[in-house]
C-alpha cells in the first residue's frame, strides 16, 4: 500500500502548475472531485499530509460553498496568496464548466439510449466505491487524534447512522457530533498541557 | 428572460451561496421551490435532468448550478448562476481561513480540527452509502453494482490506479450490461 508522508513538504512551483493540477484533478472527478483530490494532492503531489487534507476538508464543510472548491481556494491561498486562490478556483471550474454547457446544449439526443443509461449506472457505482475507499484511507490518521481512538470510532459510527439512516440535516450533525468531538479533543489537549 | 428577471436570478444565487453549507447540492431543494414552484422558469423534468447531467460530467458538483441557469436563460443565465453561487462563498472562505491560520496554535482551534475529523470520515462513509442506495434498492442491478463497488474499494486500497481509470472501466462495464 502506498504510504503518505506525515507532513507535506512539496509545493507548486508556479501559478501555471497550480492551475494545471486543479484542471487535471477536476476533469478526473466524475461524481465528485474529493476522492481524486485526495489521491492527487496527498498521495501523488505531496502538497498536503493526510491530516492536513482532513483538516482542510473538515473546515471547508463548515463554510458555505462547494467543499472541494473551498479546499482549492485555501490551498491556492496558502501557496500564492489571493492570486493562488483565484488560480486554483479557475483551474477547478473552467474546463468542467465548458464541458457541462456543451453537454447541456446537446442533451436530449442521447438521454434515452440504453447503453448510456448503463454506463451512467456503472460510473455511479464506482463513485460510491471511491468515497468508501477514501474514508478508509483517511481513517488511518485517527490513530494520532487527541480525542482518542475509541471516541473517534464511536463518532464515526454515530455520524454514519445520523446521516445515512436517520437522514438528519447536516447542520445538526456538524453542530451536535462535531461539537461533541470538539469538546472531547479540547478537554484532552488541555489535560495533556497541564501534565507537561 | 427579461433583464429584471436576470437580476432577480443573480440576487437569488448570491443569497443561496451563503446558505450552501455542506455544498451547493444542499440548496437544490430551495432552488427547486423557487425556480420550478414559484416562478415556473423550469419544469420538474428539466430540473432533475440538469442535476443528472452535471453529475455525469467531470468536475465539482456545483456545476449543476450553471446548468440550471443555462436551462432558464441560456448562456447569460449560466454566467449569472456561476458568478452568483461562487462569489459570496469564495470571499467568506478566504477571509475566515486567513483569520484561522493566524491563530492555528490556539488549543480551541486545534481541538476543532481534531474533533471534527471523525465526523468528516463518517460523513464520507454515509455519502458512499447514499450514492449506492439507488442500486441497492433496485433488484435488477443490485448484485452487479455491489460487486463493482466492492471491487472499486479493493482496487483503490491495494493498487495505485487513478480513480478516472476505475470510473472509465465502470462506465464500460455498465454500457455492456454488467451493472
Amino acid at each position: 500500500m502506498p504510504s503518505s508522508p506525515a507532513a507535506a513538504h512539496h509545493r507548486p512551483h508556479s501559478l501555471g502548475e497550480l492551475f494545471l493540477t486543479f484542471t487535471v484533478l477536476a476533469l478526473q472527478g466524475f461524481g465528485g472531485v474529493l476522492a481524486v483530490a485526495q489521491r492527487e494532492l496527498v498521495e501523488r503531489k505531496g502538497w498536503l499530509s493526510r491530516e492536513e487534507f482532513l483538516d482542510t476538508y473538515s473546515f471547508s464543510q463548515l463554510l458555505p460553498g462547494p467543499n472541494v472548491v473551498n479546499m482549492a481556494l485555501m490551498l491556492g491561498d496558502r501557496f500564492f496568496g489571493w492570486r493562488g486562490a483565484l488560480t486554483a478556483l479557475a483551474g477547478m471550474m473552467a474546463a468542467p464548466l465548458l464541458i457541462v454547457l456543451v453537454l447541456a446544449a446537446s442533451y436530449g439526443r442521447f438521454a434515452e439510449h440504453e447503453m448510456v443509461a448503463g454506463a451512467l449506472r456503472g460510473m455511479g457505482a464506482v463513485a460510491a466505491g471511491l468515497m468508501v475507499a477514501m474514508a478508509v484511507r483517511l481513517a488511518a490518521s485517527l490513530r494520532s487524534n487527541p480525542a482518542g481512538m475509541v471516541a473517534c470510532a464511536a463518532l464515526v459510527v454515530a455520524t454514519v447512522v445520523a446521516m445515512a439512516v436517520l437522514r438528519l440535516p447536516l447542520l445538526w450533525i456538524l453542530g451536535g457530533l462535531g461539537g461533541l468531538g470538539w469538546a472531547l479533543a479540547h478537554w484532552q489537549l488541555r489535560r495533556a498541557e497541564r501534565q507537561r | 428572460m427579461s433583464a429584471a428577471e436576470l437580476v432577480d436570478l443573480f440576487l437569488r444565487f448570491l443569497a443561496l451561496s451563503l446558505l450552501s453549507i455542506g455544498g451547493a447540492m444542499s440548496t437544490a431543494p430551495e432552488m427547486h421551490r423557487y425556480f420550478v414552484g414559484e416562478r415556473g422558469w423550469l419544469n420538474d423534468a428539466e430540473f432533475t435532468s440538469s442535476i443528472a447531467l452535471a453529475q455525469a460530467a467531470p468536475g465539482p458538483n456545483v456545476i449543476f448550478v450553471p446548468v440550471l441557469g443555462y436551462q432558464m436563460a441560456g448562456l447569460s443565465g449560466a454566467l449569472v448562476a456561476v458568478i452568483g453561487i461562487m462569489l459570496p462563498s469564495t470571499l467568506l472562505t478566504l477571509g475566515v481561513s486567513r483569520w484561522r491560520n493566524r491563530r492555528r496554535d490556539h488549543p480551541a482551534l486545534r481541538a476543532f480540527s481534531a474533533g471534527l475529523a471523525p465526523v468528516t470520515i463518517g460523513l464520507l462513509l454515509a455519502t458512499g452509502w447514499i450514492l449506492a442506495l439507488p442500486f441497492v434498492n433496485d433488484p435488477a442491478h443490485r448484485t452487479g453494482a455491489l460487486a463493482l463497488i466492492a471491487l472499486t474499494v479493493v482496487a483503490m486500497l491495494r493498487t495505485r490506479l487513478a480513480p478516472i481509470v476505475l470510473i472509465a472501466l465502470g462506465g464500460v462495464a455498465g454500457a455492456f450490461g454488467a451493472v
